[in-house]
């Protein structure tokens, strides 16, 4: 009995954060749209006879036939995996630099890793829009040094959504490659070195394989929020800037059509729980060889 | 920048009025009123005042149709208001509390009844124009001294965009507004709910739309004001105000608005209070109060839009009153022309259109 009881309470958590609120995002997929508070139709207040008899799948081959969703889910997934590359192409120097500083500068350096996070996000994302527009910062120091004679274009582009991405999440890659990096232990390359392996050998060979999990769980860190992410190519990206969080945000707030938009969030949550399973069992198997 | 002003504008009447238990809140456009105003309204009812703002129509009929938005008094334009009171968002007005009803301008009044008859639901807050405002010296710099300041050519004519380009071209990011002007530009009825006559505009947009910038409806007044754009398709009033902030920022941009001669749309925002208002008798005392002649004067005379108010036009400064991009002539206001709401279908024509010629797909 006990044993249920501590089994019941993560589940009851998972009832009702997740299961609850998809269910009723579910529903409202499946309803069609009216100009009336709420703005779909049925409702519960209609009975639950009526309630079941009005509801479809429409809205599922609404998206189907326009090619826009396809489009923006194939463009996000793009973003999304080009910008993990690059967050982790950033953040594996950073958190390989930190793991062999001296001891004494470590907590200090992780300071500096997670200060950013003590102002808002969006203070930040704007930060960025008055670093890259035309008049910004970065374009006056370039064409300061006479780098560029006219201003780059970067403010409401792609690149500056990567730049966006890349610097939001940097610390949620460098973390936990820290954390492997930090428990590897130095000697392991050593003999790789005694055994002939030159130094960049031993790091592809040594390294990179020991601190496999730490970039796997930082890149899915990375990648499954970027996936959905809708402040930064809204403030940043352009008129070209494809992506399904923006995508869902227009079809809830500007063609305030609750139900297609509630079918494009069911479909983004099963593409994401492909990657979100994937990461589980890596924690779960790191938690393991632990043991 | 602006949004930080409000907010600590918001707190201080929060910390302000912590004493007094009754509380107005109050959702309205960003840039859309003179602050002070909010202070003298709380010295003068007692009423703690929390002022939020938005930049889309859209976004606050979100707020609308999900219902309990906690506002008492929100700022819809014409046609969406017409949209929200047919789906029961909005409570009568109680006349009997609304004294300064007198002060109202029947130029004003008698267009904004097509949308709310009888004006039973709403009073009219500001009125102006959807036109073009231009950095001067950068569109005659890419166009030459004869640059068609004054035309919708300028923004849908490929040649003319190609050019600004490179300056920079921001479009509103409002189907309702803009969809219309393409449709007047070309000669159609830019009311037309037929949606063979809507899918015209997609071939104004799609030759221009590798030139125009961003789609946003509110960023253009700083980006005009600092010269990070040259063109902005927007509001009278917003262009108007961006023109004020290059002035007194000293920093040589010179900005013009105009209402095109082609045609441009009037619209009409309009307070009203929603039905699930938590405090609607504050709501009707703030109705009134920025009915008051000199009030309103006052919102006038700080963000250069027109009023529906015939008494605040004695306190009007000659910058507001006389200038015809604000109060257009009898002559202009016949070249204006105003929209009715789609009914759903052809709204999700429309925002499907809008989709398209955003993200070119």
């Amino acid at each position: 009995m006990r044993r249920f009881a501590l089994i019941a309470v993560p589940y009851l958590w998972l009832l009702a954060l997740f299961l609850v609120p998809f269910l009723i995002v579910f529903k409202i997929s499946l309803s069609d749209t009216a100009l009336a508070i709420p703005p779909y139709t049925p409702t519960i207040k209609d009975g639950i006879s009526a309630l079941i008899a009005e509801l479809d799948f429409e809205n599922f081959t609404f998206l189907a036939s326009d090619d826009l969703y396809w489009k923006a889910y194939l463009s996000s997934l793009r973003i999304a995996l080009i910008s993990t590359i690059l967050t982790l192409i950033v953040g594996y120097p950073i958190a390989y630099g930190m793991a062999r500083a001296p001891e004494e500068w470590r907590a200090t350096l992780m300071m500096l890793v997670i200060l950013p996070f003590w102002t808002s996000f969006l203070i930040r994302v704007y930060a960025w829009m008055g670093i890259l527009s035309n008049e910004g910062l970065l374009n006056q120091l370039l064409m300061w040094t006479g780098v560029v004679a006219e201003p780059l274009q970067i403010l409401n582009t792609n690149t500056a959504v990567y730049i966006g991405i890349v610097y939001t999440y940097l610390p949620f890659m460098i973390l936990p490659i820290y954390a492997a990096l930090d428990r590897l232990d130095e000697s392991l390359n050593e003999a790789a070195e005694d055994l002939g392996c030159s130094r960049m050998q031993a790091f592809w060979l040594v390294t990179i394989p020991l601190s496999r999990n730490g970039i796997v769980a930082g890149s899915f860190l990375v990648f499954i929020p970027a996936l959905g992410e809708f402040v930064i190519p809204s403030l940043l990206g352009g008129s070209g800037t494809l992506m399904i969080g923006k995508v869902l945000w227009e079809e809830f707030f500007n063609n305030r059509d609750w139900p297609v938009a509630s079918a494009v969030a069911v479909i983004l949550l099963l593409i994401l729980i492909i990657p979100i399973i994937l990461f589980q069992r890596n924690q779960q198997k790191q938690a393991e060889a632990e043991q | 920048m602006k949004n930080a002003i409000l907010s600590s504008v918001a707190l201080a009447t929060v910390m302000a009025g912590a004493a007094s238990a009754e509380t107005v809140r109050v959702y309205n456009w960003s840039d859309y009123i003179d602050e002070s105003l909010l202070e003298k309204f709380e010295q003068e009812t007692g009423i703690e005042l929390v002022y939020d703002v938005f930049d889309s129509n859209e976004v606050l009929e979100t707020k609308m149709l999900a219902g309990g938005s906690g506002y008492d008094v929100v700022v819809p334009s014409g046609t969406f208001l017409q949209r929200q009171i047919t789906a029961g968002a909005f409570q009568p007005l109680d006349t009997s509390k609304l004294p300064n009803l007198e002060n109202m301008w029947d130029v004003v009044s008698s267009r904004t009844e097509q949308y709310d008859p009888d004006n039973a639901h709403s009073i009219n807050y500001m009125w102006g124009t959807t036109g073009i405002g231009v950095n001067l010296g950068k569109v005659k710099e890419a166009l030459g001294e004869d640059a068609p300041v004054d035309s919708w050519s300028l923004v849908f004519d490929p040649a003319n965009m190609e050019k600004l380009a490179d300056c920079g071209v921001h479009f509103l990011d409002a189907p309702a507004e803009m969809i219309p002007a393409a449709l007047n530009y070309i000669g159609e009825d830019p009311n037309s709910h037929d949606p063979d006559v809507i899918a015209k505009a997609e071939d104004v947009f799609m030759p221009v739309r590798p030139y125009i910038q961003k789609f946003h409806s509110s960023e253009y007044i700083n980006a005009l004001a600092n010269g990070d754009v040259c063109v902005a398709v927007g509001w009278s009033g917003d262009i108007l105000q961006a023109r004020d902030r290059a002035d007194e920022a000293g920093n040589g941009v010179e900005i013009a608005y105009n209402a095109p001669s082609e045609g441009a749309q009037m619209w009409f925002d309009q307070m009203a209070i929603p039905v699930d208002a938590p405090n609607p008798e504050g709501a009707h005392k703030f109705l009134n109060f920025i009915m008051d002649a000199e009030n309103m004067a006052a919102a006038s005379n700080y963000v250069y839009y027109a009023n529906g108010n015939k008494a605040s036009q004695e306190h009007l400064v000659e910058d507001v009153i006389g200038d015809p991009a604000i109060y257009p002539s009898e002559a202009a206001l016949n070249n204006l022309f105003t929209t009715t709401p789609y009914p759903p279908k052809v709204q999700r024509v429309v925002t499907r259109l809008w989709t398209k010629i955003k993200s070119g797909t």
